[in-house]
């Protein structure tokens, strides 16, 4: 590769701009959370950090955007915490683990297709974007889904060891339970992200998005599919109904009680990074990606859209945290094996049933969806 | 299966009608809300309309205080400083708010309505010594057409040692 300098260099940039764009998406999901569940809780949620007051006559200000600044109020709270480090605790582990959780989290960013690759930025990158057509840090890798699970799957090492070197019985606990629980749901997680990758004939994330163009959006095809991959990213994120191992209410959050500061916000960091990251995914498998009107004009308002679809997700996630019980460790563990592994076999088998028998041409002339298989 | 989808859907429309209906927060430094009727707050030590104390140092508030809030110091009231209408007032007269746990014990306590739990309750201190609060602090100002205490009286009006509550003599 005799454009190898330049290559670095712009995925360097690309890769910096990516990240803090989700880095501060990371920051705002956290009050998008807090004020989506106040409202939901008729109540208003963070409003003092950062409001513009406008003076009304006779009244008391107007207050605009209350809150916008929160996120940054306690990033600088959490770094003004007390780095405290507990006695007996593996030191060198206990310092690692967050690092290793939040890591993997932010490095499946790499593979997120963004956006069709506009002219200008085609003609700034001609060895590194251009050939591929689509706007990612890793373009053209073309087992994009296979890094995304083997990648998240490294996030486990870090909520065990977190739990381990804590030195602490409640510490281990919560790890070893939300260790069984990641491992048992990804799984079906797994088996439901064969789908859309049956349907597009390709592991690249971008192809299954221009696959979705052709054949529709992948969650009207397979509806149960993409309800099982939200679910499964539910649980995988450990978010709510499945959220117990951090059951705020009765537990003091599981892995993580051990640390404080900005260590912990680590942990929250990874959390929030990964929910981005499973709606990106939801969208890109099953919403269409960065699809949308006037995508093939304006190649940036594919960015815009994607961006919208993952608000939507992360808002679906809020609303679920706001409206359903929690599932007991038992019930969890039932409908992770019972219930999702077995309807997600099923799935995989039916829907490579239907595509053999579509590509042999036997629902030529049928309407519906079992026709738009054959593509 | 299909019952319990529905529920949770219902449960969602439920969340989602909150979500537009407008919050019930009131924003609370800047709009305080009236506190009701029979609201128990901060102490205050009351007076008579010429401005005499009621209180009358008889401590049967700090006995009756089951958290052992209150601290009275009684002293003598003479004709040419008077406090209150009795025979003694209140020279000290210390409430602890830490302690105090607003039951209203030494309000039913008292013979003269001295005390009586107000409608105050921002009581937040920086250290505990700020919590004690001195007979300064609870005591309500003189009413318009009253003197400060203390008074000089005239000799001979004032001869009970528990007053008459109505016309104080
Ligand atoms: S309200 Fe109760 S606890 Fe408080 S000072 Fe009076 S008697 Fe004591
Ligand atoms: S407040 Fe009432 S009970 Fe307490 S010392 Fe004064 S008169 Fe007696």
């Amino acid at each position: 590769m005799e454009n190898a300098g330049a290559v670095a260099l712009a995925a360097l940039a690309v890769g910096g701009i990516i990240a803090f764009v989700v880095i501060t998406g990371f920051a705002y999901s956290t009050l998008l959370e807090r004020k989506v569940l106040a409202r939901m809780q008729v109540r208003v949620g963070p409003n003092r950090a950062g409001y513009i007051p406008i003076p009304r006559r006779g009244k008391d200000d107007l207050r605009l955007l209350g809150g916008v600044m929160q996120p940054l109020a306690d990033a600088v709270k959490l770094f003004m915490k007390e780095d405290f480090t507990p006695p007996y605790v593996d030191t060198w582990v206990y310092n690692i683990a967050p690092i290793i959780t939040v890591f993997p989290a932010v490095f499946s960013l790499a593979v997120i297709p963004w956006a069709p690759l506009p002219q200008w930025l085609a003609d700034m990158t001609p060895h590194y974007l251009a050939p591929h057509g689509y706007l990612a840090i890793a373009p053209g890798l073309n087992v994009a889904l296979l890094f995304i699970l083997a990648i998240t799957s490294i996030e486990v090492y870090g909520v065990v060891l977190a739990g381990w070197s804590s030195n602490s019985k409640y510490a281990v606990l919560g790890a070893i339970r939300s260790t069984a629980q990641m491992i048992s749901y990804e799984l079906s997680l797994g088996l439901t992200l064969l789908i859309p990758v049956m349907i597009a004939g390709s592991l690249n994330l971008n192809d299954i998005v221009v696959s979705q163009q052709q054949n529709g959006w992948f969650i009207m095809l397979q509806p149960i599919a993409g309800i099982l991959f939200f679910v499964g990213a539910l649980a995988e994120l450990q978010r709510a109904p499945f959220d117990l191992l951090e059951a705020e209410q009765e537990l003091s959050s599981g892995y993580n009680v051990e640390y404080a500061g900005m260590r912990f916000a680590m942990f929250m960091m990874a959390e929030y990074v990964k929910m981005i990251i499973f709606s990106a995914m939801w969208a890109v498998l099953f919403l269409g990606g960065y699809a949308g009107p006037l995508v093939s004009q304006f190649p940036m308002l594919g960015a815009v859209y994607m961006i919208l679809k993952i608000v939507a997700g992360l808002f679906l996630m809020i609303w679920i945290r706001a409206s359903w019980p929690r599932l007991r460790y038992d019930q969890l563990m039932d409908f992770g094996w019972k219930f999702m592994l077995p309807i997600s076999v099923l799935n995989v088998i039916v829907t490579g049933v239907m595509i053999v028998l579509a590509e042999e041409g036997v629902f030529d002339g049928m309407l519906g969806w079992f026709g738009l298989l054959g593509g | 299966m299909l019952g319990y989808i529905s529920e949770l859907i219902k449960g969602m429309a439920i969340t989602m009608r909150h979500m537009i209906t407008p919050p019930v927060t009131i924003q609370y430094p800047e709009i305080k809300r009236p506190v009701r009727y029979r609201f128990k707050g901060r102490h205050e030590l009351k007076r008579y309309d010429n401005g005499l104390e009621k209180c009358i140092g008889c401590a049967l508030c700090a006995a009756a205080c089951p958290a052992d809030a209150i601290f009275v110091e009684a002293s003598e009231n003479t004709d040419d400083v008077r406090f209150s209408p009795g025979e003694r007032y209140a020279s000290t007269y210390e409430i602890n708010m830490l302690r105090c746990i607003f039951c209203g014990y030494c309000e039913d306590a008292c013979p003269t309505e001295a005390i009586v739990l107000e409608d105050k309750y921002e009581l937040a201190f920086y250290d505990r010594a700020s919590a004690i609060y001195t007979k300064d602090m609870l005591i309500v100002d003189v009413p318009i057409n009253g003197q400060q205490t203390p008074q000089v009286v005239e000799p001979g009006v004032f001869t009970k040692s528990i007053p008459i509550m109505e016309d104080p003599k």
